[in-house]
């Protein structure tokens, strides 16, 4: 553990945000937001509606450009131009409605728009039994269970696209993963194999993870650290073990009685 | 065990048409005298072809949520095209072919371009371009039939002989059933119909693979129509039009193919061709009249959209079973 946080501390952090500010017309949606994401951590972003999680979680995937602010990512400064050059420095973000096709198999999904091929020349042919070799490994290597990897995902729980959907982003080769509310409308059981998974992830040090969440139960169970945003800005940085969901709803409170100018 | 079988159609829609396909020789074999007789088999041949080979575009298209009413026109227009090249313009008889398919392939670029680009609903820009094309084709034709340029030997390859627009018809289904269910391209179209905005999020261009389908889909009709042209030895300015499009897309959707795109198979649409094309017969031979044929058409494609809709509801009923 200490070694590893120790590496942790020599690696550059995966993300870091400077004094980001955004608006949306007469909107400020970020007033000056510095974040760091340190590699291989997760850090829960939590707020009210409203507060700028989604702005700074879409401009973190080159959705939307800042006003100002500097991003760096892996300690390179960086304009993300879209969400494609995002996903090119190895950022991805699985959105709440998980960019799943319901109709297509488990294994295509995995593999939707990376799908392997095989053949001669220019005449390439979708090489399914490697996809259904590496996307059946891969599931039972981070311990996500389906079905069947040959089902339709229209027919799997809520919880089991979510997996899904976040094993075809770490697959892909992502390191720095958004997850948008991962436990949104999700039965207890469910939400217990997403936060099993995310657990899975972060031992495996091979990524780095933003979640966004309301309930600030399951953010202390799958993060290292919290950040608490506020009227677009950080209110509290800490790391979850120095923090207790009592202390996080007093602030929360606290900020609800004071007038809500800043 | 019943409702294994059962489950094996709900999957497998192609089986579901290939038994009332099936049921449909057996019944008009013993209601009629002369079913299996050598000539039957060519006129099945020859009505199901241009039909088919229209319907492998259709159903690319309504898989990805699209549709092209103009297919027929494209069949009309095309044949013309491939006319006048291989006549006014000198081309090789082949170079007219080539030029004629040239001419669908730009007008479904056009169709796809004003749908995909400028986001006119698919169902208008290509009712649009009926019109259209119907126009230009009685304009540039001079509203006169014409006879079929080209040589034996061309004649003989491009469905002079007999069964050979059948061939190509085979040939096209083989190849477009590999297009959609064996390559990315296929995938992607699926993928496209089946959720639009989470492929667009995964990093399919969308516009992209619709752009290519309408492209497809009206080369394809260009195809049909120089086809039957050489065929028939005459090319006529109102060949083809909406009757033959509404086969496709009646025999797509016969074939287990979705109107709200997403699902469909080249297979399935090839077997609704001749399912029309056995109705068709069988009804002749019967002495039945057209007007009967349409009415049983028309039930067949409103039972068809029936059972898939329904089909729809109870595979999400399944999943509501699979949460518990």
């Amino acid at each position: 553990m200490s070694a590893a946080a120790s590496e942790a501390q020599a690696a550059p952090d995966a993300i870091r945000v400077e004094n980001i500010r955004k608006s949306f017309g007469v909107v400020t949606a970020l007033e000056d937001v510095s974040l760091r994401l340190a590699h291989g951590e997760v850090l829960g972003l939590i707020g009210d509606n409203g507060a700028g999680k989604s702005t700074l979680i879409k401009i973190l995937t080159g959705f939307h450009r800042p006003d100002s602010g500097r991003i760096f990512v892996h300690g390179e400064e960086v304009q993300l131009k879209s969400v494609t050059h995002a996903r090119s420095l190895g950022i991805d973000t699985v959105f709440q409605d998980l960019a799943l096709v319901p109709g297509m198999s488990v294994y295509h999904n995995m593999f939707l728009n990376r799908e392997l091929t095989h053949g001669i020349g220019p005449l390439r042919f979708l090489n399914n039994r490697a996809m259904r070799k590496r996307s059946r490994e891969y599931l039972d290597d981070i311990g996500v269970r389906v079905p069947s990897i040959e089902a339709e995902v229209a027919r799997m729980s809520g919880g089991q696209r979510q997996a899904i959907a976040i094993a075809r982003s770490t697959h892909s080769a992502a390191q720095i993963i958004l997850l948008d509310e991962p436990l949104a409308a999700m039965g207890a059981r469910e939400g217990a194999l997403i936060i099993e998974l995310i657990t899975e992830l972060k031992q495996r040090g091979d990524v780095s993870i933003i979640v966004i969440a309301h309930n600030y139960v399951h953010v202390f169970e799958m993060c290292d650290r919290i950040n608490l945003l506020r009227n677009g800005r950080i209110m509290l940085d800490k790391r979850s073990d120095e923090t207790s969901v009592e202390e996080l709803t007093a602030i929360v409170a606290a900020e609800y009685r004071a007038p809500r100018s800043a | 065990m019943g409702w294994r079988v059962a489950g094996a159609f709900v999957r497998r829609r192609e089986a579901s048409i290939g038994v009332v396909l099936l049921a449909l020789v057996i019944y008009f074999s013993v209601r009629t005298d002369a079913f299996f007789g050598q000539e039957n088999a060519r006129v099945i041949a020859e009505f199901s072809a241009p039909i088919a080979i229209i319907a492998a575009g259709e159903v690319m298209l309504l898989i990805c949520g699209e549709i092209d009413l103009s297919a027929g026109n494209v069949y009309a227009f095309s044949a013309w095209i491939f006319y006048f090249g291989a006549t006014s313009w000198s081309l090789p008889i082949w170079l007219a072919v080539i030029a004629g398919l040239i001419s669908g392939a730009l007008v479904g670029l056009v169709n796809g371009l004003i749908t995909v680009l400028v986001g006119v609903p698919s169902f208008i820009t290509t009712l649009g371009m009926i019109f259209l094309l119907n126009g230009l084709t009685l304009r540039i034709s001079g509203a006169f039939p014409v006879e079929t340029p080209g040589g034996h030997t061309f004649f003989r390859f491009f469905g002079g002989s007999p069964y050979a627009t059948l061939y190509w018809a085979i040939g096209v289904i083989v190849v477009m059933a590999i297009l959609l269910g064996r390559t990315r391209w296929g995938l992607r179209t699926v993928a496209t119909g089946g959720n639009l905005i989470g492929a667009s999020e995964s990093g399919v261009n969308v516009r992209r693979i619709k752009i290519g389908n309408f492209v497809i889909c009206s080369t394809l009709g260009a195809l049909a129509g120089i086809l039957e042209g050489v065929r028939l030895t005459s090319i006529q300015p109102l060949q083809g039009g909406t009757s033959i499009m509404f086969y496709a897309v009646a025999a797509a959707v016969i074939g287990g193919t979705s109107l709200f795109g997403g699902s469909g198979t080249i297979i399935g649409a090839a077997l609704g061709v001749l399912v029309l094309a056995v109705l068709n017969l069988g009804f002749t031979l019967q002495g039945v009249s057209a007007y009967t044929f349409d009415l049983v058409l028309g039930m067949a494609i409103i039972l068809s959209m029936a059972f898939n809709v329904t089909l729809e509801r109870v595979r999400q009923s399944g999943r509501l079973g699979k949460l518990s």
